[in-house]
């Protein structure tokens, strides 16, 4: 080992030590000082209450599964509409101008409305117009509402990962003869979804917990049964334990996105 | 002992039958008469027609009884109108009782004084006339079948699921505004409120609204209760509580009940 190389590893250790040791203080101050609040026996009387968090917990489970079929059934709506969006907006054929507008109109519009405003237009409007069961399902124009708003976000992403991608990448393909259709599809988008994979992510974690909206039109989703439980335990407990298990699939969801950022700037520089 | 328990009972129970005239004496607004307050314009099926003074109508009718059974004629009683909220704030009033529907709740309890409750709100089905024509009855059997919807923070939900178990999970919704919204979408078949707002519901919010029946009361947990509305402090409140508990015990507020709330609105009770 060199001087250099001891020096360095010394000053990582001091370094370690000093996180450490903050972090444990902190941590310390946390787990002794909030117990001595007068209010703190209610506070988890009514908000961490074991009891109550076993009881209600395998219930949420089941309801968190609803959470789950709607996320997974909205995701691939959401990337191909977004898509479709995005390239409608990225066009640059005179002729095809009116899409230009129109995805322009699109994300300006649903981006713009709240989404629980959306969730309830489309979930009682849309059905309200008469359509017979089940087309008139919440389930089914709730996942309208989710999908509209998202694609909206989702095609601002996919725009920005393909105008990031250099204008010669595109000169290049054109030079190599493939027409624009094959410029498109097999050099900038494979290059432009890449680069906007960490964002996307977000926007899938930020999915996940809005699935709970469609609550307001009435499936029986986690929030809403953390709600139920709520009202007929008198006991805040049961919105930990969705907050519990929420985390449990956003955390790692967030690490991972995490991870390609870091990987995907690893490889950049 | 049991003697002169039995001797003072038949005592007080003939001097109140006796004494009905005089225990209000003196304590009404104007000497002899007395003034009842009802609604601005006074709703259906409390008030029919908008005119106390027939004594139709569930609270109308229950106003002349309880007038009666405290001594004063259907001539003295006087009708005067107020805004419902005008009645609940404190201050001096021009009524000696009002009727519109007031549930009895502690924070009122605190500003005016309530008598005993002349009526306790029954859970109530809302449903549409397309479900009605559909085959819908007002039987658990039949109402196992349809899809319900019901507000999470009320006690509808577990009257729901225990009572009812309907084949298919209910829908849940915030409020009743919402509970309207999916019955006016078709999303839902049937939903559970108290009688008086499933009443208010399908005539005013709904287009095509049923109500197609009614659970008995006393199976309610913590139901809904009405009472008579009295200026705090006010000195007739013993008189009126006696009087009703009398009209209870004689089963003329059941008669009267049956006859406007369950016959004259045609909702039947849920067997």
């Amino acid at each position: 080992m060199t001087r250099r190389a001891a020096y360095e590893a010394q000053q990582k250790r001091r370094a370690n030590l000093i996180a450490g040791v903050s972090t444990a203080l902190v941590l310390a101050l946390v787990v002794f000082l909030v117990p001595l609040a007068p209010g703190w026996e209610a506070v988890r009387a009514s908000f961490f209450n074991g009891e109550v968090f076993v009881r209600v917990f395998p219930d949420l489970l089941r309801a968190f599964v609803l959470d789950v079929a709607i996320f997974a059934w909205s995701v691939p709506l959401i990337f191909g509409l977004g898509l479709a969006i995005a390239l409608a907006r990225g066009n640059t054929n005179p002729a095809l101008f009116p899409l230009r507008i129109f995805g322009a109109v699109y994300v300006d519009l649903f981006r713009g409305i709240p989404v629980v405003l959306l969730v309830y237009l489309v979930g009682f409007g849309i059905p309200g117009l008469g359509l017979a069961r089940p087309w008139n399902s919440p389930y089914i124009w709730g996942t309208v509402a989710l999908v509209l708003t998202y694609s909206a976000y989702i095609a601002e992403v996919l725009r920005s990962g393909i105008e990031s991608i250099h204008a010669s990448q595109r000169n290049a393909a054109i030079c190599l003869g493939l027409s624009e259709r094959d410029t498109m599809r097999y050099v900038i988008l494979p290059q432009a979804i890449r680069r906007v994979v960490p964002a996307n992510m977000n926007m899938l974690v930020a999915l996940q917990k809005d699935v709970a909206l469609l609550s307001f039109i009435g499936p029986v989703e986690i929030l809403r049964q953390a709600g139920i439980f709520k009202s007929l335990l008198a006991n805040f407990t049961p919105y930990v334990a969705a907050a519990v298990i929420f985390l449990c699939v956003t955390v790692p969801a967030t690490r991972y996105a995490d991870y390609l950022m870091n990987r995907d700037r690893d490889a950049r520089t | 002992m049991k003697t002169f328990l039995t001797a003072v009972t038949l005592s007080v129970a003939a001097s109140g039958a006796f004494a009905a005239g005089h225990c209000a004496a003196g304590k009404t607004l104007t000497d002899g008469t007395l003034t009842i307050a009802t609604g601005n314009p006074a709703y259906y099926p409390w008030v029919l027609n908008d005119a106390p003074e027939a004594g139709e109508g569930f609270e109308a009718a229950v106003a002349y009884a309880l007038a009666e059974e405290m001594g004063f004629g259907a001539d003295q009683v006087t009708w005067v109108r107020t805004s419902f909220d005008e009645a609940i704030q404190p201050g001096a009033k021009n009524f000696d009782l009002n009727m519109q529907q007031y549930s009895i709740t502690p924070e009122r309890d605190k500003v005016v004084d309530f008598s005993a409750p002349y009526y306790t709100a029954p859970q109530a089905v809302m449903t549409t006339q397309p479900v009605v024509e559909g085959g819908a009855a007002p039987t658990l059997e039949s109402l196992k079948g349809l899809k319900w919807g019901v507000v999470a923070s009320t006690t509808a939900l577990p009257v729901v699921m225990e009572q009812i178990a309907p084949d298919a999970s209910p829908l849940v919704y915030d409020d009743n505004a919402n509970v309207t919204a999916a019955m006016k979408a078709g999303q839902i078949d049937a939903a559970l409120f108290d009688l008086p707002t499933a009443l208010f519901t399908a005539a005013v919010l709904m287009d095509n609204g049923v109500v197609l029946g009614q659970f008995d009361p006393s199976a309610a947990e913590n139901p809904d209760q009405f009472g008579m509305l009295m200026p705090e402090g006010s000195e007739l409140k013993a008189c009126v509580d006696e009087a009703l508990a009398e009209m209870t015990e004689s089963g003329k507020l059941g008669e009267i009940e049956a006859q406007w709330l369950q016959e004259a609105t045609g909702v039947p009770l849920i067997k």
